[in-house]
């Protein structure tokens, strides 16, 4: 039968992995999410280099509008300091919290998410208790709690995010488990000898992992925003200059000085929104009913 | 073909049980037992094809997986060449599954989509450490080139093959470690009919060339009287009937098997006047509550008071034949 004839011969090597790619480079939201998320990459990186400004000192009169001196191009806040100095500097801070918050977030949300799914019976009972107690905590008012509870600082910040942020993980970890788990292959290796922990990390995981590389996206841009609350409610660490510190410290000069929220609004929104981007663009390049489009 | 009786079957089974605790609806609630596999004891013999046959949860497959390791028994013994196996673990589990191997119902979810099919077949041999990585890759390619793959296909992913080829790829595994014993759990009900032939073909060369005993699950009571040298039949957990494949079909005892083989669709002269199926009316009771008699008294065209009350027991009904029915002696 021409059905059973081997016809993959041909194909040249396809991986899930290399189709996947191939389906992000077609989507165009998704390709612009990484241009921006490259350029606030950039400016962190090599920012400070290029403009060596320190975004504590006072270099001129407060509340320059941007454009009218030629030291603060972007004018400066309520203080006098540099707003252009403070973005620069601050993309670094910004996207450490992210990064981390989001880092401690996948590894609690996979750690319990994929024991709670893999195990099953009482294990997952507990551990999903212990999800939905973290999970009716307010995160906003815990987090807050958490960072006053310490002095704040910026790894504080980030764990604080990251603790209140991973029962969604969990819970999205666990489900793709629970979906994985039964099916045939999974059976099949455990059948060649595949123990518990071979099962979990090298085959349910890599399966289940799509969703979770979406869902990850998308909490460094929750985290990002989240830190700039912070900040804007006056618990961010004054000591480091951040996105969310420069908006929180200029909020009572909105009227008089739009400049001084704007522009570090403004990198925030390009962050979230690269990284939104980046989310939406790999939701559709893993999900193989979209890709036809 | 047939063993001495000093050999030791391949797989015996004595009294084996599974049963799943249900979620209790309320605190007060009692709590509630799904019945999957009810007290089965079987005995395959080695170099035979023993084929179990039932409906959709009558517990044949979780029977295979439980044979297999892959399920907890909660109860009964099992055996595999006269070693028992019912608690081992640890290395001395990953020992036994060199020796017995399975070959699943869905060719397409029970290989990993995201591992080359040659690394797939390979897998076993890494993980239980057979040969070295020279001889794997050889024995590999070899595997592919046997079940009608060549080794170039090895490299692709399983998604690039149709379904007959991925039950191939499927069969190349579960021989990797050589088994003695490979379960067959509904191996060509997922494919289409032209497939299925070919699919069994290569199994019973395989057999042949390998010396390997089959347990074969099948709903499918065309492909079990081609294949299987003994059958048993399973309702509800429970083993009905079981004999050899001749008096099975020649001479089935038991009305629940007489109204499978009845329900068989044949293939009738055209112009000729279809014979009216009898099968067996409504469904089987639930699982969870099983009622004190016989369980399929509540279908059976013959039930008496006493199989709503008494349960049967299976006993020889003729040498090499048991029947679980009152009504057979």
């Amino acid at each position: 039968m021409t059905a059973d004839r081997p016809q993959a011969a041909a194909k040249k090597p396809s991986s899930p992995l290399r189709e996947a790619r191939a389906a992000f480079a077609r989507n165009k939201a998704g390709v612009l999410g990484l241009v921006l998320l490259t350029l606030v990459v950039a400016l962190a990186a090599i920012g400070p280099f290029v403009y060596p400004v320190d975004p504590f000192e006072i270099v001129s009169a407060p509340l320059t509008p941007p454009l009218h001196d030629a030291a603060v191009p972007l004018g400066s806040d309520y203080l006098g300091r540099d707003l252009l100095a403070g973005i620069v500097h601050g993309a670094r801070v910004t996207l450490f919290v992210g990064g981390a918050a989001a880092a401690m977030t996948v590894t609690i949300g996979i750690v319990i998410g994929a024991s709670a799914g893999y195990w099953g019976g009482r294990i997952d009972g507990l551990l999903m208790r212990l999800t939905e107690f973290f999970q009716v905590l307010p995160p906003l008012l815990f987090a807050m709690a958490l960072v006053t509870l310490f002095t704040p600082s910026i790894p504080i910040i980030a764990f604080a995010i990251g603790l209140v942020s991973w029962p969604a993980m969990a819970r999205l970890t666990r489900a793709e488990f629970l979906k994985i788990k039964p099916l045939g292959y999974v059976a099949a290796t455990r059948s060649g000898g595949g123990g518990d922990g071979y099962l979990i990390w090298r085959v349910i995981l890599p399966n289940a992992a799509p969703p979770l590389i979406v869902s990850a996206a998308l909490v460094v841009g929750m985290a990002i925003l989240f830190e700039a609350g912070l900040s804007f409610l006056g618990l961010g660490d004054p000591n480091v200059m951040s996105w969310g510190l420069i908006i929180g410290a200029n909020r009572e000069y909105i009227i008089d000085g739009w400049w001084t929220v704007t522009f570090p609004g403004f990198a925030v929104f390009v962050t979230v929104l690269g990284l939104s981007l980046i989310g939406d663009g790999l939701n559709d390049a893993f999900n193989p009913n979209l890709r036809e489009r | 073909m047939t063993a001495t009786p000093e050999t030791p079957a391949a797989i015996r089974t004595e009294e084996l049980e599974v049963r799943f605790p249900l979620r209790r609806r309320s605190p007060f609630a009692k709590p509630a037992v799904v019945h999957a596999v009810d007290g089965v004891s079987i005995t395959v013999r080695r170099g035979t094809t023993f084929g179990i046959v039932g409906e959709s949860g009558s517990g044949k497959t979780t029977t295979a997986l439980a044979i297999m390791r892959l399920q907890e028994a909660t109860g009964g013994r099992i055996w595999i060449d006269g070693e028992d196996i019912t608690e081992r673990d640890g290395p001395a589990l990953r020992e036994l599954r060199k020796r017995i191997q399975i070959i699943f119902q869905d060719p397409y979810s029970s290989l990993n989509p995201r591992r080359r099919v040659g690394a797939a077949v390979r897998e076993p041999l890494d993980l239980i450490g057979i040969g070295d990585a020279a001889w794997r890759d050889r024995h590999v390619a070899e595997l592919f080139e046997r079940v009608g793959l060549q080794p170039e296909h090895m490299s692709l992913f399983p998604h690039q093959f149709s379904g007959g080829q991925r039950q191939r790829i499927g069969i190349a595994r579960a021989l990797a470690t050589r088994p003695a014993i490979v379960v067959c759990d509904e191996p060509v009900s997922a494919l289409d009919v032209a497939i299925q032939a070919q699919i069994l073909n290569l199994m019973r060369e395989l057999k042949q060339e390998f010396g390997l005993t089959y347990l074969f699950i099948s709903h499918n009571l065309g492909i079990v009287q081609r294949i299987c040298d003994e059958v048993a039949v399973m309702y509800l957990g429970r083993v009905v009937e079981q004999a050899d494949r001749h008096t099975l079909f020649a001479r089935p005892q038991h009305p629940y098997t007489k109204a499978l083989i009845a329900a068989v669709p044949r293939v009738e002269p055209a112009g000729g006047t279809r014979s009216p199926v009898r099968s067996s009316a409504g469904e089987p009771p639930s699982p969870v509550d099983l009622p004190p008699g016989c369980r399929f008294a509540s279908r059976c065209p013959l039930a008496q008071p006493r199989c709503h009350a008494e349960a049967p027991v299976l006993r020889a009904h003729a040498p090499g034949h048991q029947v679980a029915c009152h009504l057979v002696d």
